[in-house]
């Protein structure tokens, strides 16, 4: 149910000089698209949002600063206190449910960085969930779901066969020097814009053969002998799966048995940050079953984006009294690996790296996890390694998931400017924590034309070559 | 409304992409930093220009539409409602500083320039910006000066009026004027620099500002105090100054501000105490370690269950930590957070702590206090809820007790914040009614057709803060 909000100042009725709450120009407040949707709908629709969390944001504007497409456009509609109005806006039902709210929803990246600059602590991770849920619920409605997107998130993501034939698709692709005659015959142009420019940045990806060997458990090297399962990650596990065993390596050198759990699935954060949450929920439902039958201490990720997904688990069956205490209890062992290693004793580097290096923190890793200093004590444990910090290491870099593809432009400014930030340093090595930073720090260094000076790596393949 | 003709002659102005009226554009500029106070604007504009700041302004002023300037929307009095709808015009395109001047030590810059990177730009050669208003972060310059925006260094720095030595701005006719500049000494005619300081928008629209500077001080130290009651903070702050030590900040929480931050920041404060004081003073190494020292005994002389000195910079932030989680820890208290600024003479202030406790507990509300002890502004902060139509009613009348304690103890209504639509009601406390009329005049000569952010300072005398309409 929607809470009725007291008009206090009435926002349709002003004040005029003369006759005061005279004229009402705005009265007419447009709902939503649909004519004479049934009451009932509107409300449950409109009942999603969580208008108590919506009231605690005092609009103070401490968020602005820390927005990258509100630096990007001066724009009060691109910052996090415009989108949190306007969701006010249409909980209240003075704006419609339309196109433009569309467009505002998703023109943000769900970096979260202002959740660390928020006094009143609101979870505007969530609301803009919530909002696009909204949004994605009521078109489904009106059955103007876009194909594409159908496509993508019923028939790829929930589907790990499929995700690992993509694998293999771009293995192949790769092996036969498709790619490189791609870009050379100019064929590359058949893509999209967004698709052509970023598939520059794929590195090399595993073969086939060569995933199967991968043992289903690998055993710890030293004391204490945790028993962790390790969540793979869809495209971690298909795009970067030499990371993966560098993690796990890590992880068996500094006292863990590596479970490689099986019948895990994709950790749901592209469904949710896509307002498709249910299907998120049915993603989080695999995998907490999966890790409870493994019977493990830990569950650990290596993807920052994945980690603060997982650890959301709580919140998403907030209201379903049967998975509730489930998902606390699988939330209660989820760790990132940099928190786990930076935990457990130092390992010993045998290797110095003699290498200058920055740290672009994963938004969600930094944001919504509150990880900052495990990395950055982890870098600084490598002999040789200096860490130089660039000015807003905590800005999002403007991958953001799938938003580099979705809204490449504004992508593309948020990335040239983080060069410049990056540049600074003067750092050989950028290093990252999450698959979508990775391949967006790679394109970064393409579009500055620095490759060959600078490289962008995964930070356990960092520790992992020290070892 | 504007008439499709009309709008089409302000895009043909600034261009389409900064002329703004869709319905969620309008939604976004309806609001600023002040809780319950919201009204959509016609139109929001972003110039690029002084000429296109002075088409505009002449265009609304021929046709009689509101013209409210704005830079990032933080201010907390209401100053930047559109509350007769009009065109919102924002200044943040101005955000260049054009000149950092090492030999006069002034910054020309443009009104959009955040605080805070004002800041950084005069820091990085040696100077110093001392205004350091709480959203200095996000603030624009010219949003500070049109509210007279204060901060934490204002005892001993003053606050932004004193280092505003010149202004551009732009009159509803479109006319571009000058006033001040990089003179120290300047007593040619009124002082109309000073007037358009704290204007709140009402008179001009800046488009350019020269600021003063003083050179960086090389360090700065940090003491917390802890008192039993409030009588001995008050005493100790009156005791540093009298032994003519001007510390640079002199920041006091009472106990349930401590209270509700200690919940929230989990520092392990004493809450057995009735309050704290925070204590910063800069300048060079010896003369700071020497002040802090002489600030520390004369604080134990005065009754100060504790006192701690901070031995580096770094713990010294530390120590402020405090005061600077006060406004988040209060904040998550209840969904709606209204600050206040009623400020009165150093000297009064452990009267008018006492006064807002008391009155607190009359109309039985949650009133926290904290602010600058140094300059007797202080923080009266009250959680509570915008949806409890009784409750905020109460809240009305027990701000409205504290305005006129504030008055009593030879205080002002506002320190820092500015008047606005926050506190119109209650500007003649403090002004008098011969003080409204000659503002209503002064206003009437440079805004006859009063268009420049009406509704504002002192335009409707009965209305009250808040308007609760039962429905």
């Amino acid at each position: 149910m929607t809470t009725q909000i007291p008009e206090l100042m009435n926002l349709t009725e002003r004040e005029s000089s003369e006759a005061p709450h005279a004229e009402a120009p705005h009265a007419e407040a447009p709902h939503t698209e649909t004519p004479h949707a049934p009451v009932a709908v509107r409300d449950a629709l409109l009942g999603k949002f969580d208008l108590d969390e919506l009231l605690n944001c005092m609009h103070c504007g401490f968020c602005l600063p820390t927005c990258p497409t509100y630096q990007q456009t001066g724009l009060e509609t691109y910052s996090p206190r415009g989108r949190i109005a306007l969701m006010k806006g249409v909980a209240e039902e003075k704006l419609a449910i339309d196109a433009e709210f569309e467009k505002n929803m998703y023109a943000c990246l769900g970096c979260r960085a202002c959740e660390t600059a928020c006094p009143s602590g609101v979870a505007y991770g969530r609301l803009i969930e919530t909002a696009r849920e909204v949004v994605e619920d009521n078109k489904k409605r009106q059955g103007k779901r876009s194909f594409t997107r159908k496509m993508i998130f019923k028939n790829v993501f929930p589907h790990p066969k499929r995700i690992r034939a993509f694998g293999t698709a771009l293995w192949v692709a790769q092996a036969l020097g498709l790619q490189k005659a791609a870009n050379r015959t100019g064929l590359i142009r058949i893509l999209p814009r967004e698709m052509a420019e970023m598939q520059h940045a794929v590195a090399k990806v595993a073969s086939p053969a060569k995933r199967k060997e991968r043992p289903p458990i690998l055993r710890a090297e030293r004391e204490p002998a945790l028993k962790i399962g390790f969540f793979k990650g869809c495209i971690m596990d298909e795009m970067f799966y030499e990371t993966n065993q560098a993690t796990a390596r890590l992880l068996s050198k500094a006292g863990c048995d590596v479970v490689f759990v099986e019948d895990q699935a994709c950790c749901g954060a592209l469904h949710a940050h896509s307002g498709e949450k249910s299907g998120a929920a049915d993603l989080a439902k695999r995998n907490i079953e999966a890790f409870e039958r493994a019977g493990v201490d830990f569950v650990v990720n290596n993807a920052g984006g994945c980690g603060a997904a997982l650890k959301d688990y709580g919140h998403w069956f907030a209201h379903d009294p049967e998975w509730r205490h489930r998902a606390h209890a699988f939330v209660a062992k989820v760790r990132d690996a940099n928190e786990l290693l930076a935990e457990l004793p130092p390992l010993t580097f045998h290797k110095p790296l003699n290498v200058r290096v920055t740290y672009q923190d994963s938004c969600h890793l930094a944001h919504g996890q509150g990880v900052r200093n495990q990395p950055r004590q982890l870098i600084r444990s490598i002999p040789g390694v200096d860490l130089v910090e660039m000015s807003h290491p905590d800005s999002c870099c403007g991958s953001a998931g799938i938003y580099n593809i979705m809204n490449f432009d504004m992508s593309m400014d948020i990335l040239d400017d983080k060069m410049k930030d990056v540049q600074r340093t003067k750092a050989h090595v950028i290093v990252t924590a999450n698959p979508g930073c990775l391949l967006q720090m790679r394109e970064g260094i393409m579009r500055a034309g620095l490759q060959g000076r600078m490289e962008a790596v995964h930070i356990m393949d960092l520790l992992d070559r020290a070892l | 409304m504007l008439t499709e003709d009309l709008r089409q002659q302000f895009i043909s102005v600034v261009g389409q992409k900064w002329f703004l009226d869709s319905p969620n554009e309008l939604h976004a500029y309806s609001y600023d930093a002040t809780p319950l106070l919201q009204f959509i604007p016609d139109a929001v504009i972003i110039p690029g220009s002084v000429q296109e700041v002075a088409t505009v302004l002449r265009m609304a002023n021929e046709h009689r539409i509101p013209v409210i300037a704005r830079g990032s929307g933080t201010n907390l009095a209401g100053g930047t409602i559109p509350v007769q709808g009009g065109i919102v015009l924002n200044m943040n395109r101005f955000n260049q500083i054009h000149e950092i001047d090492e030999k006069n030590l002034t910054a020309t810059l443009g009104p959009g320039v955040i605080t805070a990177d004002l800041h950084a730009a005069v820091e990085a050669v040696g100077l110093f910006y001392p205004p350091d208003p709480g959203s200095m972060r996000i603030s624009t310059v010219g949003g500070n000066v049109a509210q007279g925006a204060g901060g934490m260094r204002g005892l001993k720095y003053g606050v932004t009026k004193d280092y505003v030595m010149g202004l551009e701005y732009v009159l509803p006719t479109g006319d571009v004027l000058r006033s001040g500049g990089k003179n120290v000494k300047d007593v040619a005619g009124y002082d109309l620099t000073r007037l358009m300081v704290g204007s709140e928008g009402t008179l001009g629209v800046i488009t350019e500002i020269t600021v003063k500077l003083l050179p960086l001080p090389a360090t700065k130290r940090t003491l917390v105090v802890y008192c039993r009651n409030l009588v001995d903070a008050a005493r100790i702050v009156e005791r540093i100054i009298a032994a003519k030590i001007i510390p640079a900040t002199i920041e006091f929480l009472d106990q349930a501000t401590m209270k509700v931050v200690d919940d929230f920041a989990k520092l392990g404060l004493p809450l057995d105490m009735a309050s704290m004081l925070l204590i910063e003073q800069d300048g060079n190494e010896a003369q700071v370690v020497q002040d802090i020292e002489k600030i520390a005994e004369i604080a134990r002389q005065t009754g100060a269950a504790e006192v701690h000195m901070a031995a580096t910079m770094e713990e010294g932030a530390k120590l402020l930590t405090a005061r600077r989680s006060a406004l988040s820890a209060l904040s998550r208290v209840r969904p709606t957070t209204i600050l206040e600024d009623a400020t009165v003479p150093r000297a009064r202030l452990a009267d008018m702590v006492e006064e807002i406790e008391r009155v607190a507990r009359k109309y039985n509300l949650q009133i926290c206090t904290f602010g600058h002890a140094g300059d007797g502004n202080l923080h009266p902060t009250c959680m509570t809820d915008e949806r409890d139509h009784e409750e905020i009613e109460r809240v009305e009348q027990a701000f409205e007790e504290i305005f006129h304690a504030a008055i009593r103890f030879g205080g002002t209504i506002t320190g820092e914040h500015g008047v606005g639509m926050a506190k119109s009601r209650y500007l003649h406390l403090k002004v008098g009614e011969g003080g409204i009329e000659l503002m209503e005049r002064l206003k009437a000569a440079f805004d006859p057709n009063n268009i420049l952010n009406p509704g504002k300072v002192f335009a409707k005398r009965d209305r009250r803060r808040i308007v609760v309409r039962q429905s």
